[in-house]
């Protein structure tokens, strides 16, 4: 059968369960949409949290970053786990035994303030909308690249089976279509992984293969230092960029991760507080069998490709292959203009390497990199080719990218519109709102985001990778300083959460703005953005950990100087703070 | 000190016990000390290598179970717990 076929057939299969289930799991009350009732297993919750949180980003584009970049892609895996600890030991407990709905409604509450919740929910809303319309972007490319149709019908079709199963199934429904797509993403990350390290390795575990031996006996890890620095290019296994850089982004993916409102809404759909921390555990030992698997994945898939290139030793005549000699998967990527090639030196063979080759190169009788372009996005996709597999692999990877990107887009949808119906609508504008009118506005207003991410997916603004890093730092800088200093300091009060937020969320976007250019129009920019320019080096995407600073601290010196939260208010912290009378399922039972 | 009071300094110090450990592995073993780790080998792994690639990652994983492990004995031991 071929591929095209086989990629149909597997991911209509896959949409025929997520719409099978939605409908199974429809949201009767407005308990069941916005936290599916408190009546979900915190092992299944954290299945669900595994694929809400693991975008196309972490499906499709980690592993080659870690290829290109080794060493220095940790920051990615280390910043988009650790905020799992900071989440279980921090805020989900607490939250969950607040036992309300939303993240604007604790912090409203908190801080007995209005403002402070319109706050909220306007960094809400700012952070998950430019993180949504990643996803539907990647929905896109997906499509348009396994089931050869135009990209806008892929946003389309994907905009489709949200709709259906977001809008109608809320919060419940969402929950048990991200276990049955978590379960499609693992089993499609970790099936080439297997079989690659097997090939290369003799071992059947990633983790255990990349840092195994190859058939030559020579570790994998140093074969791959070794024929990078031949190549000119940077070794695998040593830092590239700066150490402070590297710490900030680390802690900005971090605090972000624990700051982001669709994760920490998960952690309210548990039964019980200690629920909440068990669960946090399970949804990162789902992550977790991802994230390990990423570092293998991009160390091999880079391996492949350099020895795929370089067949003999480095200057050779005949040590580069020919061009019509290169495998198939070479050829049918070239064809999607991910994959570039051009023979500056005529000799019709590829000559890949970086520019600490280039003096040597030229006595080579190489003219240059050949290898124009090498996009990163490529190599998880690219990777079952590569390695052979069998029709069936390729289209499982296909649906595997496009479960991560659907589940992640209903969650991020889910939180915008709980943020517009429960706490814009309910909370401060329409506080009389019956329930039933409640749960249509939710409808409602999460159909218009499907809508709004949708039409902006299909023209994005062209800072795809630049609004990924905005929604972490606002979300860092904003959101988590708040949720933090509410729970663990009882003096905490309205204005200086307020003024916190903002400074945080307002130093944050002026510095991101400063580099990229005001609401991201490039020509706006004040400064050009590279290292030389950056205050003290630190690149706006790190900068979420310093607005997270600023937030901590001019909060505490405006609360020190102002008066304390009133009495009720102190003791709804004491209350939140032990786990006993958390209260049990809601609704639909 | 009241039983509250008792019961929210023992989490705030097991807290810090984990967030400290939490610190250790990932922006000490992984960023900060990974070049002097890197001396040493793990199988074909360096070890600063492998602490910012898999070894945090195991960590974060162990801690949050461990975490909860000990604040269900806590909240038994203050009687807070619910059910």
């Amino acid at each position: 059968m071929d591929l095209k076929t086989m990629t149909y057939i597997v991911v209509g299969l896959t949409f025929a369960v997520y719409i099978f289930i939605a409908i199974r799991a429809r949201a009767g009350s407005t308990a069941e949409f916005y936290v599916a009732g408190k009546g979900v297993h915190p092992v299944l919750n954290g299945m669900a949290t595994g694929a809400d949180w693991m975008s196309a980003a972490s499906f499709i584009s980690m592993a080659g970053l870690i290829a290109f970049n080794g060493f220095d892609a940790s920051v990615y895996l280390m910043g988009w786990t650790g905020g799992y600890v900071l989440l279980a030991m921090l805020l989900a407990p607490y939250l969950r035994k607040y036992g309300k709905f939303t993240v604007p409604e604790f912090i409203g509450d908190r801080f007995y303030s209005k403002s402070a919740r319109a706050v909220a929910i306007l960094c809400l809303i700012v952070a998950s909308l430019t993180y949504v319309i990643g996803q539907m972007k990647g929905v896109g490319v997906a499509f348009s690249r396994f089931l050869e149709v135009p990209f806008a019908t892929g946003v389309y079709v994907g905009m489709g089976i949200v709709f259906v199963y977001a809008v109608l199934g809320g919060m419940k429904g969402i929950t048990y279509t991200q276990i049955a797509q978590y379960c499609v993403l693992i089993f499609a990350y970790t099936v080439p992984a297997v079989f690659i390290s097997l090939q290369l390795t003799g071992n059947p575990i990633p983790q255990l293969g990349l840092g195994g031996n190859m058939s030559d006996g020579v570790a994998l890890l140093d074969k791959l230092d070794q024929i990078c620095v031949d190549l000119g290019f940077a070794a695998y296994t040593e830092q590239k960029g700066s150490t402070l850089n590297m710490f900030l982004l680390t802690m900005s993916l971090m605090i972000g991760t624990a700051g982001l409102p669709h994760v920490i809404t998960r952690f309210f759909t548990v039964p019980k507080v200690r629920d909440a921390r068990s669960s946090a555990g399970w949804a990162l030992v789902f992550i977790a069998i991802l994230y390990t698997t990423a570092p293998g994945v991009g160390a091999m898939a880079r391996l492949n490709l350099m020895e795929t290139i370089q067949t003999g030793p480095v200057g050779a005549v005949d040590g580069n292959i020919k061009y019509d000699e290169a495998p198939a998967w070479f050829t049918n990527w070239e064809k999607t203009g991910l994959l570039a090639y051009e023979d500056k030196n005529a000799d019709g063979r590829i000559q890949y390497y970086g520019s600490g080759l280039d003096a040597q190169a030229a006595t080579f009788g190489w003219a240059g990199n050949e290898m124009t372009k090498v996009d990163r996005d490529i190599m998880v996709l690219a990777n079952p080719e590569i390695a052979k597999l069998p029709n069936w692999v390729i289209a499982l990877v296909a649906a595997g990218g496009i479960a991560a990107a659907l589940s992640t887009a209903a969650g991020l949808l889910l939180a915008i519109a709980s943020a517009v119906s429960h706490d814009l609508l309910k909370g401060i504008l329409m506080p009389g709102i019956s329930e039933k009118s409640e749960l249509m506005a939710s409808r409602v207003a999460m159909a218009g985001a499907i809508v709004v991410a949708g039409l902006l997916g299909l023209d994005p603004p062209g800072f795809a990778a630049q609004t990924v890093a905005l929604a972490f730092g606002l979300a860092a800088s904003s959101i988590f300083p708040a949720l933090m200093m509410g729970i663990f300091n009882k003096r905490m009060n309205n204005a200086g959460a307020i003024a916190g937020m903002l400074a945080g969320l307002l130093s944050t976007l002026v510095y991101i703005f400063w580099f990229k250019g005001w609401l991201f129009f490039k020509s706006t920019a004040m400064a050009p953005d590279t290292p030389e320019h950056w205050m003290l080096g630190i690149s706006p995407g790190s900068f979420g950990a310093v607005g997270a600073l600023i937030n901590f601290t001019v909060a505490y010196v405006v609360s020190k100087m102002t008066s304390p939260p009133p009495e009720s208010i102190q003791h709804l912290v004491e209350d939140i703070r032990v786990p006993s009378g958390s209260g049990g399922p809601v609704g639909g039972h | 000190m009241d039983r509250a009071k008792e019961y929210w300094m023992a989490n705030i110090k097991l807290v810090i016990v984990c967030i400290a450990i939490w610190f250790v592995v990932s922006f000490g073993f992984g960023i900060l000390l990974a070049e002097p780790l890197n001396g040493i080998r793990l199988g074909g792994y360096k070890l600063g290598f492998w602490f910012a690639q898999q070894g945090s990652i195991f960590t974060f994983v162990a801690l949050i179970f461990f975490y909860a492990h000990r604040m269900n004995i806590l909240d038994r031991k203050f009687g807070v717990h619910e059910d």
